[in-house]
């Protein structure tokens, strides 16, 4: 027997690979700084997973219903309805005829009588759809849209909910139209959100648009929306736009240009567009020829925190502070392909998925020799200082600028779906569940809670057939 | 004629505890040789040594009342088997010795002419002189045209093998009484045609005499009669008898107690689907007629003819023939249960018995069972089910049958068997009824065994056996091996039991029966005895008394075990009972000495509280229960998960074996396979699919085969060790090759290695050529991949590099291993490169009882409660996990990988139990972030 340790056998089996070219790239670029971390991961809690299958084709959504449920959508026009701790499927809902373009859960009033949680979907087919899911019914349809719904938003101080496609509509919960802008743009609305003073942002092209709702008081019962503002400060289509706290939202365009606004004003707080500068790249000529195209610096999600807004920037995962107004980490090659979705876990970690079919968990963590040794990349310092200083002899008075006081450090990956992963949802006390372009849903738990809750459920069980005798 | 009557030992059933006793010292005269054969050679198990036939049968015969005792068929229907065997002179002993002498017609006292729902006599004879013995069922089918209504009837299970009879002969009983109730259930049914028939031709009958007799009254108003007048009004008045007594004899064969006691359930269960089946038949031929139907309805169609007033004479009429008496369906499928317990009791029965051994020690550890074993499948499963709705065998054939089926042995070995072959009991106890409504119905019908009652009893037996002739020897009935009536479970079978069904049941039955009762007590015990037999008479009293001794002697025999010894029969390993019970059976005649220790286990195992601790008569129906129960999950389309989750097995033969998935295996494979392995072309043996097949011999062969490459594999690769590790630890293990033919093979030998999930399928896919997907590692634990040369196997290889961490590759063709790293000493011990086991079949025996330590291990791990959850509020997770890691090492014994072992087996464990019908549902795909190792040759 000879053990030997085996990276042989993955080349040599990677080598063939043709199955996607995303992957192709990712076999060439063998040698680029991606990061990886075999097959000890010690630090990755996810040792189970359970493989969910109901969808025809991309899943693209899911959304969370409470502490046990979520819901998934995408292109084959269903929605699924599924047990995140079993991974049973509790409902199918079907109704639209075309791909599902967006999905939003909408609560219902305190006041209300019934409970039942509802969900709205927006279709291709120029629909929306009121679901119930906890019968499984559909509540009600609209169908006098004009183009596809691309997003929803509900106000629910309001009681109102909001759908953009080539134009802005306000609905109450009846799903009687309150009121409309008119046409907008032919490429339609991208991302809605809410901010204070009735207002709403719509990211249109690379437009951002300001509407006040105008509602009803004495004088007049009729709803108006109006158009109060254009911001034009992006240079390409915006792609993301997200609240990050009562002070302020950040958008992100294709070509990476992340601006962080006043949400009371609408100015621009700040703004970081050098996400592509060739100066914080550390890598070889290919690399910043790579990262030039512009799909590799578009900025496809954000997510946020107290102190830092985490961006997903082509293939890279970028930390900006909102203190410091700075980027203090990033992996610039955190995946093989574009990041899709990336989520802030409670625990310093951030979660990513993306193209090249893999979700990978980091954790930001401060470098700890900042001040002594003002090294380039923070974790391969052990390996001692000469290497360290040969390698980073030349670039150190850049690096010096750049430095970032934190590193994001991958301490896990799973791996399962075959094509990319579309989105991914967190429970707190069920796991990770992703979704794919491969049609499936994956739930991945933690092996070894799950394995406790087994016992319990089997220790009940005993005791409920009155098998369990407990020694004194 | 009767020269040496080699009859009778009789006994009280309480005390027929298969005890060492002394023989009674007999008259020389009338001692026999125990083992006829025992001259012919030492070997005992040439048992054919003086029979005249080539191997076990069975006969069914009648006793006409035109021609007398009459073989009616053999099954299988082969005249090889019997060979030269005396068919008549059998049939002529095996009837003779029908000690019910059953009584029907009109019992004194009643108008009307009675039926008794008479039960089945069991015997077990011998006859020396053919080297035959045989189980020996006695049972009376009703038939309108025969004197008294009854046809006396009776099937045999003829064998060479004396020991075979006596120890099987709770099975053979359980399973004869279920064929002998499905033929009398069919009886019932045709009989009551009949009768509905008869008074329609009663009925219109009356109705031309009515008007016969109205014309002549006009015709002649003279205010006398004719004597032609009054020849109609008598013959009106007996067709009006007539009409009531057919009349009361329909009531009565329809007020038959369906649901007796719940103790023959197993023959209702058995009726029961026959039932539903045949009134399938009944409303797809006849929709007319409602879904709940009588049983006993007769067809609308039938047109009534007149029945003229003298009927013909006995001997004019040909009498029926056994298929005209039952109901068709009825009759097929008893023929199918005959050829079932043919095929059941095939082969020596040091097999049989150790099988049964085997299979009751599984059925013990009903929990962890599924992991490794084949054959238990789904039994503890159709416990659950056995409540909920009634099997319903699919139409149009029988239910399956197969050995695996076979009521739960009892695992015990007679020591009185082996003493005396010459005893006898009284016989007619009703068998279901458990000890305490036994007494009770002792107490209230009759003191049966009274000594004086008792002798009446001896005076039956005895005359049944003066007309057997010389060379019968009754060897034992029904309550020979009562031990076994006297598990508890057949105790808690009959709980709830009201006295009063107890005793109307009681009344039903032969012996304790009123009427013959009464028999009994007009006749003086003495009158019947014939002079010449008297003499005998007397020692069969001290032969009873002799017996009380030593039954008074087994108690200390058995208080003397000493505790070491019997806890290690207790606990002790399944080879060491194994090998005990097959010496001792093999056995047979020897010394004292010799067969004391011998039956040491036997006790222990026939303890109620040990391995007997479910009735023989439930397997059967929840055999049922459970095929249809899974077809029913097969078919439905909701759950298109499960049966996604483990697809269709390929039809092949070759892996039929390993096929848990019995359903889904085509008819075809089965017939194939049986017509391979049966010698013989029995008629019915086609009819009986046998779900069985994993346990047949081909089965055995099969495991042969795998236990023999895996054992090559152990030898020629040095990473076996490795590679089972996964395969233990629910790593999928990949076996990468460019043949086929090595792959299945190979991956088949691995197979026995596999835990499974559930009782449905196991895990493993033999032969796939696509690429991999993720949820194949969560379907699969053992895959066969196909290695393609061509650019498009490219991507079968990257899928299998990038979910590597899922999986443990063995590349066949370039003989390396890629998995994590195994230091254990588990898997050394099952699987030793340096193993002096030579025999596949061996080596496969000596993993599943090193599996069977793993999961009683698994079982120890996942039953602990304070393991896995806190003993208090206090503890902490860690103090949890201290104590779990702890109790892997120290309590268990387990070093490093090994732990992993357990744990992958609990969690299935915990998964299994947990779910609410077992078995369904998929497991999660877990894994651990370990890294894999490259091993070469």
């Amino acid at each position: 027997m000879l053990p030997m340790h085996l990276s042989e056998i993955n080349l040599k089996t990677d080598r063939t690979n043709s199955a996607t070219k995303r992957r192709e790239e990712a076999t060439l670029k063998k040698k680029s700084p991606l990061q990886t971390i075999g097959e000890e991961q010690t630090q990755n809690p996810y040792t189970e997973l359970l493989v969910l299958k109901a969808h025809h084709d991309i899943v693209r959504f899911l959304v969370q219903l409470d502490e046990y449920r979520f819901a998934s959508a995408g292109d084959d026009g269903i929605v699924v309805v599924w047990n995140a701790q079993t991974g049973e499927k509790l409902l199918e809902l079907n109704g639209h005829t075309q791909k599902i373009t967006a999905i939003i859960t909408f609560p219902s009033l305190e006041v209300c009588e019934e409970k039942n949680q509802l969900i709205l979907t927006a279709s291709a087919d120029r629909t929306v759809i009121v679901w119930d899911c906890d019968t499984g019914r559909q509540v009600q349809k609209v169908s006098c849209f004009q183009s596809t719904v691309k997003c929803l938003i509900v106000l629910q101080r309001l009681d109102i909910w909001l759908s953009g496609g080539n134009d802005l509509c306000v609905w109450n919960r009846k799903l009687d139209l309150l009121c409309k802008t008119s046409h907008l743009s032919d490429t339609g609305i991208s991302a809605l959100i809410e901010i204070p003073k009735n207002c709403v942002v719509a990211a249109v092209g690379k437009e951002l648009i300001i509407f006040r709702l105008v509602t009803p008081t004495g004088e007049s019962l009729e709803w108006d929306i109006l158009e109060i503002k254009r911001l034009l400060d992006h240079q390409d289509n915006i792609l993301s736009l997200v609240n990050i706290n009562d002070l302020s939202f950040v958008t992100g365009s294709h070509v990476g240009e992340m601006i962080i606004w006043n949400i009371l004003d609408w100015t621009v707080q700040a703004r970081e567009c050098n996400f592509w500068d060739p100066s914080a790249q550390l890598d070889t000529q290919q690399e910043i020829k790579l990262c030039q195209k512009p799909n590799d610096i578009s900025i496809h999600h954000f997510t946020w925190d107290e102190e830092n807004v985490f961006a997903a920037v082509g293939r890279g995962l970028y930390v900006y502070n909102l203190q410091m107004k700075r980027v203090i980490a990033c992996q610039k090659t955190a995946h093989d392909s574009s990041v899709l979705h990336i989520a802030k876990l409670p625990n310093r970690q951030l979660i990513s998925c993306s193209e090249d079919g893999s979700v990978r968990i980091w954790e930001l963590r401060e470098k700890q020799q900042l001040a002594a040794e003002p090294v380039p990349t923070g974790f391969f310092n052990m390996w001692g200082f000469g290497r360290v200083n040969k390698q980073a002899s030349q670039p150190v008075k850049k690096q010096q600028e750049n430095a970032t006081p934190c590193s994001l450090e991958l301490i896990g990956d799973l791996i399962g779906h075959s094509s990319s992963v579309e989105m991914f949802l967190y429970f707190e006390d069920h796991g990770l569940v992703t979704c794919s372009a491969d049609h499936l849903i994956i739930l991945w738990k933690n092996g070894e809670r799950e394995s406790g809750l087994r016992s319990l459920k089997l220790f009940q069980k005993l005791e409920e057939n009155g098998d369990l005798h407990l020694a004194v | 004629m009767i020269s040496a009557p080699d009859v009778v030992a009789f006994t009280k059933e309480e005390e027929y505890e298969e005890e060492p006793y002394n023989e009674p010292a007999l008259p020389e005269e009338y001692s026999v040789p125990l083992f006829p054969f025992a001259s012919q050679g030492a070997n005992p198990w040439s048992k054919l040594s003086g029979a005249k036939f080539s191997r076990d049968f069975i006969l069914i015969s009648e006793f006409s009342e035109q021609v007398g005792p009459q073989p009616l068929l053999t099954i299988p229907n082969d005249t090889k088997v019997f060979g030269t065997f005396d068919l008549n002179y059998f049939s002529l002993r095996i009837m003779s010795v029908d000690y019910q002498a059953s009584f029907v017609g009109h019992p004194p006292g009643s108008a009307y002419p009675k039926l008794n729902f008479v039960e089945d006599s069991k015997v077990v004879l011998g006859d020396s002189k053919e080297g035959a013995f045989a189980y020996v069922h006695h049972l009376t089918l009703y038939d309108l045209e025969a004197r008294g209504f009854v046809r006396p009837f009776c099937m045999a299970y003829i064998s060479a093998d004396q020991h075979k009879i006596m120890q099987q002969f709770q099975e053979l009983s359980a399973e004869f009484s279920k064929a002998s109730e499905c033929l009398k259930t069919g009886n019932r049914k045709a009989f009551a045609g009949e009768l509905e028939k008869k008074l329609k031709d009663l009925d219109y009958t009356r109705t031309v005499l009515h008007t016969e007799t109205e014309i002549q009254k006009k015709a002649n108003d003279k205010g006398f009669y004719s004597s032609q007048a009054i020849e109609k009004a008598n013959e009106l008045a007996s067709v009006e008898k007539s009409i009531i007594e057919h009349q009361d004899l329909l009531k009565q064969i329809r007020s038959y107690p369906h649901r007796k006691s719940k103790g023959s359930a197993l023959c209702s269960a058995e009726t029961e689907p026959t039932r539903d089946q045949a009134d399938q038949v009944a409303t797809t031929s006849n929709p007319d007629e409602s879904a709940d139907a009588d049983l006993y309805a007769c067809r609308p169609a039938y047109t009534p003819k007149l029945i003229k007033a003298k009927s013909a004479k006995c001997f004019d009429k040909k009498l029926k023939t056994l298929e005209e008496l039952c109901d068709t369906e009825y009759f097929t499928q008893t023929l199918a249960q005959l050829s079932h317990i043919e095929h059941m009791f095939r082969g020596d029965l040091c097999y049989l018995l150790t099988s049964q051994i085997d299979r009751a020690l599984l059925k013990q550890q009903h929990i962890t069972n599924f992991l490794f074993e084949d054959f238990v499948e789904g039994d503890d499963r159709m416990v659950e089910k056995q409540e909920s709705a009634p099997p319903k065998p699919s139409p149009g054939r029988p239910p399956s049958r197969s050995p695996e089926e076979c009521p739960i042995p009892q695992v015990f070995i007679s020591v009185g068997s082996y003493k005396s072959s010459v005893e006898s009991v009284p016989i007619k106890m009703e068998q279901e009824l458990g000890d305490e409504e036994y007494k009770e119905v002792e107490v209230t019908e009759l003191s049966s065994f009274d000594p004086q009652e008792n002798l009446d009893c001896l005076d039956m037996d005895m005359k049944g056996s003066v007309s057997s002739g010389e060379s019968i020897e009754v060897l034992g009935t029904e309550k020979s091996t009562s031990v076994l009536s006297k598990s508890d479970s057949q105790a808690s079978l009959t709980v709830p039991l009201s006295p009063q069904v107890v005793r109307s049941k009681a009344v039903s039955h032969r012996t304790i029966s009123e009427d013959s009762i009464e028999v009994l007590s007009t006749c003086p015990s003495e009158a019947l005895i014939p002079d010449d037999f008297k003499a005998s008479y007397p020692s069969a009293i001290n032969e009873e008394e002799s017996y009380a001794d030593d039954s008074e002697g087994a108690i200390h025999f058995q208080a003397s075990i000493s505790p070491p010894e019997l806890a290690e029969a207790e606990e002790g390993s399944l080879e060491n009972t194994l090998s005990q019970t097959d010496s001792s059976c093999c056995i047979g005649k020897e010394s004292d000495s010799l067969r004391v220790p011998l039956s040491t286990p036997a006790h222990t195992l026939s303890d109620p509280d040990g391995v007997v601790s479910s009735p023989p008569q439930r397997y059967r129906q929840k055999d049922q229960g459970f095929h249809v129960d899974f077809a029913g999950e097969n078919a439905s389309p909701s759950r298109d998960n499960s049966s996604e989750g483990f697809p269709a097995f390929e039809l092949d033969p070759s892996r039929l074996l390993a096929s848990r998935d019995v359903s889904k295996t085509s008819l075809d494979n089965y017939s194939d396979t049986t017509s391979n392995m049966s010698s013989i072309a029995s008629t019915s043996s086609d009819r009986t699919p046998s779900s069985a097949h994993p346990t047949g011999p081909s089965s055995e062969r099969h495991k042969k085969r795998a236990g023999q490459n895996a054992l090559k594999f152990i030898r020629q690769y040095p990473f076996a060790h490795p590679a089972i590790y996964s395969l233990l630890s629910g790593r999928t293990l990949v076996v990468l090759g460019e043949d086929e033919a090595i792959v299945r093979k190979l991956v088949t030998a691995l197979s026995i290695f596999v835990p499974n999930h559930s009782r449905h399928a196991k895990p493993v896919k033999h032969w796939v050529s696509s690429p991999l997907h993720i949820t194949d590692f969560q379907k699969w634990k053992l895959i066969g991949l196909q290695r393609v040369t061509s650019p498009a196997g490219a991507g079968t290889l990257h899928t299998l590099s990038r979910y590597s961490r899922y999986t443990s590759i063995l590349d066949l063709d370039s003989k390396t291993l890629r998995c994590p790293l195994y230091r254990g000493a588990l898997v050394p011990r099952l699987a030793d490169h340096r193993t002096h086991i030579k025999r596949g079949s061996t080596y496969y025996l000596h993993v599943q009882s090193v599996l069977t330590q793993l999961c009683s291990k698994a079982f120890l791990y996942t039953f602990c409660h304070h393991l896995h959850l806190p003993a208090h509020d206090r503890e902490t997770e860690e103090l949890l996990a201290s104590r779990r890691a702890s109790f892997l090492k120290l309590n268990l014994g387990l070093v490093n990988e090994d732990t992993k072992v357990v744990q992958y087996l609990a969690e299935l464990l915990k998964l299994h139990y947990v779910q609410e019908p077992p078995g369904t549902g998929h497991p999660t795909l877990r894994f651990d972030y370990v890294p894999s190792f490259l091993y070469k040759i």
